[in-house]
């Protein structure tokens, strides 16, 4: 079952690329995104949109390492519990 | 005639070398512009009465940390106590540096190092954070403190030139980065101020510096911390990647 933080950042995402929230699944990844863009200039809008959400501040590594809405998941789960 | 007067109410300023010279005199001027301030230095104690003539003059408390701006673990958790007390940032003051002459063949390693780690890498790791602070409301204004030195070079300065220039490099890259999200990133390049960095030299040198001033006088902190307020300030809202002498026609 989906997490209400899973769900969250979801709508994260759906927000920074201007896409609808179904198309956010664990296959969208960093600059192999299809209908829309996920480059680096991006990259930094959408941490900034993820720690406004979730009230953190990542670690450099993390912001480095986020490289799959998969992933982002994970290191997300490191700050917040769900 | 009407007189601009600079507000930066509800705005939060994060001053590196917040203690002396260049920043202290930046602190003041943002706190008669009821700027909301972060004043940063080595130490605690070196804060304290600049923290009561902020307080006196907007009535603001300021955030006084200690942190050695070269501890890039410090930096980031400076960022974290920012968010948690303002929720925002408008604006970083990079200016805590230092300054140590030493000349071909005589540069130990350590001072080369930790020149370019204060001088330098703190600046980039500043400007790291805090754009990630700024990105979060798509809005900010970076100034980082080079020196003359930085654009002209020096005897015995290779290694406060090289910091100092490198400032310049990482300012004109980071205007080109952050230019779309409204971040502004600008340089100051101060000439021959009258700081405790200054008045470290001998009066030989202080009165060949001195000639070397067309304007015929030593600068004075607040005529720095004047253009710091500007590229700071809305005024400049359209000038970003530039680098600003500072120095009264200084020939070196």
């Amino acid at each position: 079952m989906q997490s209400h933080n899973e769900q969250r950042l979801k709508e994260v995402f759906s927000r920074v690329f201007s896409v609808p929230v179904e198309t956010i699944n664990d296959d969208v990844k960093y600059r192999e995104t299809k209908n829309f863009t996920w480059d680096s200039i991006m990259h930094m809008s959408l941490i900034a949109e993820i720690e406004n959400e979730f009230g953190i501040m990542l670690e450099t590594d993390d912001v480095i390492d986020m490289s799959s809405f998969l992933k982002a998941k994970e290191i997300v789960a490191k700050y917040v519990n769900d | 005639m009407s007189m601009i007067k600079l507000d930066f109410s509800e705005q939060v300023i994060w001053i590196t070398g917040a203690s002396r010279g260049i920043g202290r005199a930046a602190a003041l001027l943002f706190a008669q512009a009821n700027a909301n301030l972060v004043l940063c230095s080595r130490s605690i104690e070196s804060l304290t009465q600049l923290r009561e003539e902020v307080l006196a003059i907007s009535g603001l408390e300021p955030l006084c940390l200690a942190y050695d701006v070269a501890d890039l673990k410090a930096v980031k958790s400076t960022g974290q106590q920012i968010l948690a007390k303002f929720k925002r940032l408008d604006v970083l003051v990079n200016n805590a540096g230092i300054l140590q002459d030493a000349l071909l063949g005589m540069i130990s390693e350590p001072q080369l190092f930790q020149t370019l780690n204060v001088n330098l890498a703190a600046v980039i790791e500043h400007m790291q954070i805090a754009s990630r602070l700024m990105q979060r409301h798509k809005k900010g204004s970076i100034i980082n403190v080079s020196s003359i030195i930085g654009r002209v070079g020096n005897v015995g300065q290779v290694v406060y030139g090289a910091s100092k220039a490198g400032v310049i490099g990482a300012t004109l890259s980071a205007a080109k980065e952050l230019a779309p999200s409204n971040i502004r990133v600008n340089a100051i390049a101060p000439g021959f101020i009258d700081t405790e960095m200054a008045r470290s030299i001998s009066p030989e040198k202080f009165q060949e510096r001195l000639n070397s001033i067309k304007m015929g006088r030593i600068g004075d902190p607040q005529e720095v911390a004047g253009v710091v307020l500007f590229l700071a300030s809305s005024l400049s809202s359209y000038v970003t990647g530039q680098v600003i002498g500072v120095d009264g026609g200084m020939l070196i």
